[in-house]
């Protein structure tokens, strides 16, 4: 196809959320799979070597236009709205759910040694955490993980993207 | 013994624990049982007399650390053989551990580049898209499953009085027996939900359940047509 990277690049541009591979050849056709990997390629080597204010990140399991982080400042004023932070309790217990899922609030409390129903009624408020099922075990407690915009949020491309507990400890 | 007191608060006993150890500079694989459990109900009573909020969770970590110097005051005694060659310590120290490692992983999350603070997408305006079609039905949403709500309950008003349902039911359970008819069905009315209930209390839990649900983005709540059957459906991420 002719100027199939301007065409890749349009879609990630328009795209709300990461735009995957697979989307991509449901637009374009199957047949271009090469076609378009080979593309992104490029695209993200474009970027880079641009050394704008956007780049192409791989998050999520697709790909998406982000601005520099160096540019934050000047962002930040122009959206004027403070981010909400997300508060220690609520950082430990999506930490636990990220590495542990899918896990019980059961398991969760054992390692935070608090209650975290609050915590993770918020997070799941923000998208964060989601139900993923119940556990077949008497009582069928309700077991949770984290969500796509979690990968989207800390710029993961997927839940392997995580550092390792054991790369953590050093 | 005056502290230089830190008054962030901690996130829990445990980080308590672990901020005592630091400060002792203690080894975690040997702490001293006693001096601890004398530092932790210090400023346990310091947090208590500062009228801090103190969650049961602290106390119970304090009797589970006085249970342990007990533990390793007492003579061996011959008849339990097996359980005093486990150092009483091991289930406590484990659990530090345990904590201190999510500490550390919470901490690397804080660090990297989040979006909305450190790196932007592009905002989208809810003009085209997406969010246009959804926001008249979440916007209306709460009013009109009220008002189908307020229907159901005149409706069975009359079984009602000719039905002792002893039958305890709680909001959770509820919540789950939804979610796992959806699991199943796919799609649900609101009808399908709350139409065969002569239960007063079960109808307001299930209607609470709802509510829930949808405020926690597990379902979503649509109607096809202004004041028309609404339909109830898992909340499916793209």
């Amino acid at each position: 196809m002719d100027n199939l990277k301007a065409v890749v690049e349009a879609l990630i541009f328009v795209s709300e959320t990461p735009l995957s591979l697979s989307k991509m050849m449901e637009i374009i056709g199957d047949s271009e799979k090469d076609a378009i990997a080979g593309v992104v390629n490029d695209l993200l080597v474009d970027y880079n070597n641009r050394d704008g204010g956007i780049f192409l990140i791989e998050v999520a399991g697709g790909y998406q236009f982000r601005t520099k982080e160096r540019c934050a400042p000047w962002i930040r004023q122009l959206r004027a709205t403070r981010p909400k932070a997300l508060s220690q309790a609520a950082l430990e217990t999506i930490a636990v759910i990220a590495y542990r899922q899918p896990v019980m609030k059961s398991e969760i409390e054992k390692v935070r040694g608090v209650d975290v129903s609050g915590i993770v009624k918020g997070l799941m408020e923000k998208n964060l955490v989601r139900i993923v099922g119940r556990k077949d075990v008497p009582g069928r407690p309700i077991i949770y993980g984290t969500t796509k915009k979690f990968l989207e949020i800390f710029g993961l491309k997927d839940l392997s993207d995580l550092p390792t507990l054991k790369e953590l400890e050093e | 013994m005056s502290y230089k007191f830190r008054l962030d608060i901690f996130e829990g006993p445990l980080d308590l624990l672990l901020y005592l150890i630091k400060k002792n500079e203690i080894d975690i694989y040997n702490i001293p049982i006693a001096v601890i459990t004398e530092q932790y109900l210090e400023y346990i009573e310091v947090m208590k007399s500062l009228n801090l909020n103190l969650a049961g969770e602290y106390l119970v970590l304090a009797a589970t650390l006085i249970h342990i110097k007990s533990r390793t005051l007492l003579p061996v005694h011959d008849e339990d053989d097996t359980e005093d060659e486990e150092d009483p310590r091991d289930e406590l120290v484990r659990q530090l551990l345990e904590y201190k490692t999510f500490k550390e992983a919470a901490l690397n999350l804080d660090s990297m580049t989040l979006l909305g603070r450190d790196i932007f997408r592009r905002e989208f305006s809810d003009e085209d898209g997406d969010e246009e079609a959804e926001r008249p039905v979440k916007e209306i949403g709460i009013f009109e499953l009220v008002e189908a709500f307020r229907k159901m309950v005149a409706q069975s008003a009359a079984p009602e009085l000719m039905e002792i349902d002893v039958e305890k039911i709680s909001l959770s359970e509820r919540i789950n027996e939804i979610i796992d008819e959806l699991n199943e069905k796919k799609t649900l009315t609101f009808t399908d939900l709350v139409g065969e209930l002569h239960d007063k209390m079960r109808l307001v839990y299930t209607f609470l359940a709802i509510l829930e649900l949808v405020k926690l983005r597990i379902i979503k709540a649509y109607q096809t047509v202004s004041y028309g059957t609404i339909r109830i459906s898992l909340a499916v991420e793209k």
